[in-house]
């Protein structure tokens, strides 16, 4: 660390009452509202359902003055072992979105390759041009593509008016259309990380090998595509840990044989009511989530450190 | 560059063209006079109107710009004093558990985010009585939780490739810290705070998932009425809500990204 930084730091801690303040306020927060949470949904997925507001039984229960009983139900996850659904929805989730991560690696590395390479002045009004639509409603974005895929919807009239196909292509609803959906959704969030690493690649190396004669192709795997894994690791899993538990792209776009862990975890819990079972559903998914997020943390720091 | 590499701007090219396509054709056929998408009525502006006379989805809208400006401002102070603990105040205690808790938001499926919310809420209100029922209040806190989390990776990205000589200058000359803070790297991280707004405002504006499980009934946010409404099919009135929202959204990061590009200039030019 800089003599400077550590004076500053000294300093604050010094002066500053509310040093404390600047880690204690965001901390908390999060603490309160985001960690705390995850302890209830643990808990209630060990509850029993029931007719009640809120529709399930506490497990820990005062009978009489300081009798407390606790009774714990691990009939949820049982079900959840036991119930082929469940199972297929978990397996479902993980296809999608491990096929999903790797075509948005696909179109999005070519993208933000070229973006790296274009002139310096260029470059930001190019990235503007990826988050923009990031900017604007998913949800809207999302709807979109209903209006493109549907029977009588865009593609289909446009295929047919150019005379390839003369049936309809039946895409909305079917697995097709989830894929087209999510790689359309979480393209940017790819693009940017990977243009972050891209860019700032040591450029002397690929000088040397064009020096030596290497072909641009030869220069791209043996040098830039390497240094690149870490880049390409991270945002992958910025794709990949979101999709396992998406719920508006499987549902709008999506048919009754896309099976997916978010929507069944939202059909538990909006139309049958069953709280400890979403719970439960919920609790699986943040086990399963933990090592992709391990990863992802791991290949963030590798890549922030290769470009120091 | 472009003579260099053909085929990699080719697919660049493609991207963009995947990427906007569908939102040109939501905006193309908002100006259509027919409900079908696939039969050209003629141009006209009938499903703007009915849109301005669409009393429920404009109360709805009413009430999610209340809540994202509100959510954006906390989300702000929260994401900025993130940032600066994380790289500032390295080894300080919280450093390494702060950076997990603000990286987490950012991947976690809204689905989990939003059942262990409300979760949360019931057991408050059942132990300590507040947060009273689900609204309004319970959508800000669940909102100001994941947005933060974006505001404190453009806060802190702003704060890492900052040229500190100011500062250090300013501490030198015996300017106490808070000082030094809100006279000099306030204003120069004023540009990150903005885009960092802007996002916590879009997040919010846009989230259907979490808001629909810790609302309450009488507090229906926009993405509400439009998932409803969407469920049915297309709708032309919705091709017009969307319309207008990128047209907002796209001014609005334009005007902010050109006066950015042209400070960026200013400055390159003086060095």
């Amino acid at each position: 660390m800089n003599g400077w930084l550590l004076q500053l730091n000294n300093r604050i801690r010094a002066l500053l009452p509310g040093k404390g303040l600047i880690v204690g306020a965001p901390w908390f927060w999060l603490a309160l509202f985001f960690v705390l949470p995850f302890l209830f949904v643990l808990k209630i997925s060990l509850a029993e359902p029931q007719l009640a507001q809120p529709p399930y039984q506490d497990w820990i229960r005062e009978i009489e003055d300081g009798l407390i009983t606790i009774k714990l139900n691990f009939g949820n996850y049982a079900m959840l072992w036991e119930d082929e659904l469940y199972r297929d929805a978990l397996w479902g989730s993980f296809e999608i979105a491990a096929i999903s991560t790797f075509f948005c690696l696909l179109i999005g590395y070519p993208m933000a390759y070229a973006i790296a390479l274009a002139p310096t002045h260029w470059r930001m009004p190019l990235l503007m041009l990826v988050i923009l639509p990031f900017w604007t409603s998913f949800l809207i974005r999302v709807y979109a593509w209903i209006g493109i895929l549907k029977n009588n919807g865009l593609l289909n009239h446009f295929l047919m008016s150019i005379g390839l196909i003369d049936q309809p292509l039946e895409i909305l609803h079917t697995p097709t259309a989830v894929y087209i959906g999510v790689v359309y959704s979480y393209l940017p969030f790819l693009v940017l990380p990977l243009y972050a690493t891209l860019v700032r690649l040591d450029n002397t190396l690929l000088e040397a090998a064009a020096d030596l004669g290497a072909r641009p192709w030869k220069q791209f795997l043996t040098i830039t595509l390497p240094q690149s894994v870490p880049g390409i690791l991270a945002g992958s899993m910025l794709v990949f840990i979101p999709v396992m538990g998406e719920f508006v792209i499987p549902d709008l776009l999506g048919g009754p044989d896309t099976l997916m862990i978010g929507k069944l975890m939202w059909t538990e819990f909006f139309s049958n009511k069953d709280w400890p079972l979403a719970s439960a559903l919920a609790s699986v998914l943040l086990v399963v989530l933990i090592i992709p997020f391990v990863l992802m943390r791991h290949y963030e720091q590798k890549a922030a450190e290769e470009l120091k | 560059m472009l003579k260099r590499y053909p085929l990699l701007f080719a697919l660049l090219f493609l991207g963009y063209a995947f990427l906007y396509l569908p939102i040109f054709s939501l905006i193309i056929y908002s100006f259509n006079e027919s409900r079908l998408v696939t039969v050209w009525g003629g141009f006209s502006t009938k499903w703007y109107g009915e849109l301005i006379n669409n009393g429920p989805l404009l109360d709805a809208a009413w009430l999610s710009i209340k809540i994202a400006a509100l959510n954006a401002s906390i989300a702000v102070v929260l994401g900025t004093l993130a940032a600066l603990t994380l790289v500032r105040l390295r080894g300080i205690r919280g450093h390494k558990s702060l950076g997990v808790m603000v990286t987490a938001p950012l991947v976690m499926p809204e689905i989990i985010i939003g059942l262990s919310l409300l979760l949360l809420f019931v057991a408050m209100e059942d132990l300590i009585g507040w947060p009273a029922g689900r609204g309004q209040t319970t959508i800000l806190l669940a909102h100001v939780t994941f947005s933060m989390a974006y505001v404190t990776v453009i806060v802190q990205s702003r704060l890492a490739h900052m040229d500190t000589s100011i500062e250090e200058a300013a501490l030198d000359l015996g300017a106490r810290p808070v000082k030094v803070f809100f006279a000099i790297t306030l204003p120069m991280i004023a540009p990150a705070l903005a885009a960092g707004w802007l996002l916590a405002f879009t997040l919010s504006m846009d989230d259907l998932v979490i808001a629909s499980f810790v609302s309450g009934p009488g507090s229906t946010t926009l993405p509400m009425v439009v998932y409803s409404s969407v469920r049915l099919g297309v709708s032309p009135q919705i091709n017009a809500l969307a319309t207008i929202i990128i047209a907002v959204v796209s001014t609005a990061v334009l005007i902010a990204g050109v006066t950015m590009y042209r400070k960026e200039l200013k400055a390159q030019r003086k060095s």
